[in-house]
């Protein structure tokens, strides 16, 4: 595992404007970095995170005491090698492991709570564009996200074309759907209707709404996974009684099926490392995510060329065909608008079992595809 | 190291002007296009089917998109291209004319190989067995066989003028050696144009 300075926190030295046309003072952005930058900091390679991922990308997590959510795909001699790039991985804005969000103070000492301001993915990159600034870092070898961080990845090439000379979107998409804003919209309801919720203003007392965002984790949950995996994974097979004895129907409500204790135990973890309000307002964010439309073309996308009709990067996007959260037709959609706008890319859909978690599993194919685009 | 290229492929990658950018449409491995990268300094872009091939390219380095010829052309802008290459694929388009069409509408030039089902061999073969023939250069049945539109090179001629594309330039070869021009629908194994956008 490779050593990671303890959490550095970057205090942004002036005030963050945001979409809404609010802007966030005195905001702080916790980081890692692995590997050495180059004399020339040419060898700069940033990795944005998932909804609920972190900036403990190749490190252990100072909560749940895990390896780094990406360690098979970060570190000395892997696909995104410390030994030749210096890998940079921070906490999103509106999260809650260190990077200034809703449970953070505002400027009369009391949490934010509700009173954050609701962000978009560009805000977040903007606070991201910031934190290279500081670290000196003018142009990335590549910019690198799955998911969510796949749409930080592209929001940074549309927006600051200069900043990166690669880009490489994984399960990701250019506009969140119908279909994604649904299932989040599930999320959220679950955590506003736990009575502990109050509005947001949850921090400092006994109770925070965890049953609620126990409820919207194992919703999103199965989004993240295939059929075909949890059939694998799980089948209708019973789950053994804390006793010992054998699996049986109770004809009751406990979860009787292997199935429902393993995503009851996903969100109770879940809740020791997450606060509800930082679930409310990312997946707000990612909601608001549509590309075309921040370029001018709200009309379902048309115009999303538009968005790189500047980028001089090369790009590469990978989708996995048991993905059904960000299918391949959205990569494809992308790709399409790559090649409108004459930009270099590269798109290949992998073939995996685990579904939209694909990216952050065991998929020898994508280990490949990241270790050349990033070499070549 | 630099793939030691089929005949066809190392006659395009000896006439692609240097720096230029280039799409071969149908790329598999990447071999002309890491070939061109190389010796050329081209811009090298690709669309291949088969994603394992896909795969194989990106590793390596190149700008090549795993899709379909037929469907996904149509979404690269006019003249983005100064050469497109399709190199034994026009015989697997649904619509070999729509293809080339869009070949000269994305490229400015497009370099242009397939097999030549009037080879003597197939002739032959076709005669004296009664059956399709299954040779050395389309060696897959035909049931099975991604074939699915058999053309000549008196065929290809006839077309490129009803489309309006000029042919600036040919070659015709066995799978050892280039043969002359002469009797090439006859001693031709298959055959390699380059065609510009006509008149």
């Amino acid at each position: 595992m490779a050593a990671a300075v303890p959490n550095p926190v970057f205090r942004l030295p002036h005030p963050l404007p945001l979409d809404s046309g609010q802007v966030l003072e005195n905001a702080g952005i916790a980081y890692q970095t692995y590997g050495d930058l180059a004399a020339d900091r040419s060898n700069a390679i940033l990795v944005c995170h998932a909804l609920t991922g972190d900036q403990y990308l190749a490190s252990r997590h100072p909560v749940t005491g895990k390896p780094g959510w990406w360690e098979r795909m970060v570190g000395p001699g892997k696909p995104i090698d410390t030994a030749r790039f210096h890998v940079i991985c921070a906490n999103v804005i509106g999260s809650c492991m260190g990077s200034t969000g809703p449970a953070s103070l505002a400027g009369d000492g009391a949490p934010y709570a509700m009173r954050f301001p609701v962000l978009t993915i560009r805000d977040m990159v903007r606070g991201l564009v910031a934190l290279l600034d500081a670290l000196g870092i003018e142009r990335l070898h590549a910019v690198v996200g799955g998911s969510m961080g796949g749409m930080q990845a592209l929001s940074l090439a549309a927006n600051w074309p200069d900043r990166a000379a690669r880009v490489l979107a994984i399960a990701t998409t250019a506009r969140h759907s119908a279909q994604n804003i649904a299932f989040h919209e599930v999320g959220r309801q679950a955590i506003m209707a736990d009575p502990h919720w109050r509005d947001g203003d949850y921090y400092g007392r006994d109770k925070a709404p965890d049953a609620g965002l126990a409820v919207a984790r194992m919703a999103a949950h199965i989004t993240y996974l295939s059929e075909e995996g949890l059939t694998e994974k799980f089948g209708r097979r019973l789950q053994d009684r804390p006793d010992g004895t054998r699996g049986a129907k109770s004809f009751g409500f406990d979860a009787d099926f292997q199935v429902e204790s393993y995503l009851r135990y996903q969100g109770s973890g879940f809740t020791q490392r997450f606060d509800a309000n930082s679930y409310l307002y990312i997946t707000r964010a990612m909601d608001y995510f549509d590309l075309a439309e921040e370029f001018g073309g709200g009309d379902h996308g048309g115009l999303l060329a538009a968005a790189f009709a500047g980028s001089r990067a090369r790009f590469c996007v990978v989708s996995f065909d048991s993905d059904w959260l960000y299918p391949t037709a959205e990569s494809r959609h992308l790709v399409h608008a790559l090649n409108a706008a004459g930009a270099p890319v590269s798109f290949v859909e992998l073939s995996a079992p685990f579904g939209h978690d694909s990216f952050l599993l065991e998929v020898p194919a994508l280990d490949r595809v990241v270790a050349g685009f990033l070499n070549g | 190291m630099a793939d030691t290229l089929r005949l066809d492929l190392a006659v395009i990658a000896a006439q692609v002007p240097q720096g230029s950018r280039v799409l071969d449409v149908g790329c598999g491995d990447g071999a002309l296009l890491a070939t061109l990268r190389e010796a050329r300094e081209v811009d090298a872009r690709g669309i291949e089917i088969d994603p394992a091939l896909v795969e194989r390219c990106v590793a390596r380095g190149l700008s090549v998109v795993q899709g379909d010829a037929d469907r996904d052309l149509t979404f690269y802008p006019d003249g983005a291209f100064e050469v497109a290459i399709l190199s034994q694929t026009l015989q697997t388009a649904a619509r070999p004319d729509h293809m080339l069409a869009e070949l000269l509408r994305v490229g400015r030039r497009a370099f242009v190989s397939f097999p030549n089902f009037a080879y003597w061999r197939m002739r032959w073969s076709l005669l004296s067995t009664g059956r399709m023939p299954v040779t050395r250069h389309l060696p897959v049945s035909w049931y099975e066989t991604a074939n699915i539109h058999h053309v000549t090179i008196k065929d290809f001629e006839q077309l490129a003028g009803q489309l309006g594309i000029a042919i600036v330039n040919r070659w015709f070869f066995t799978r050892e050696r280039e043969v002359p021009r002469a009797g090439a629908n006859w001693r031709a194994e298959y055959a390699l144009f380059e065609l510009s956008r006509g008149c």
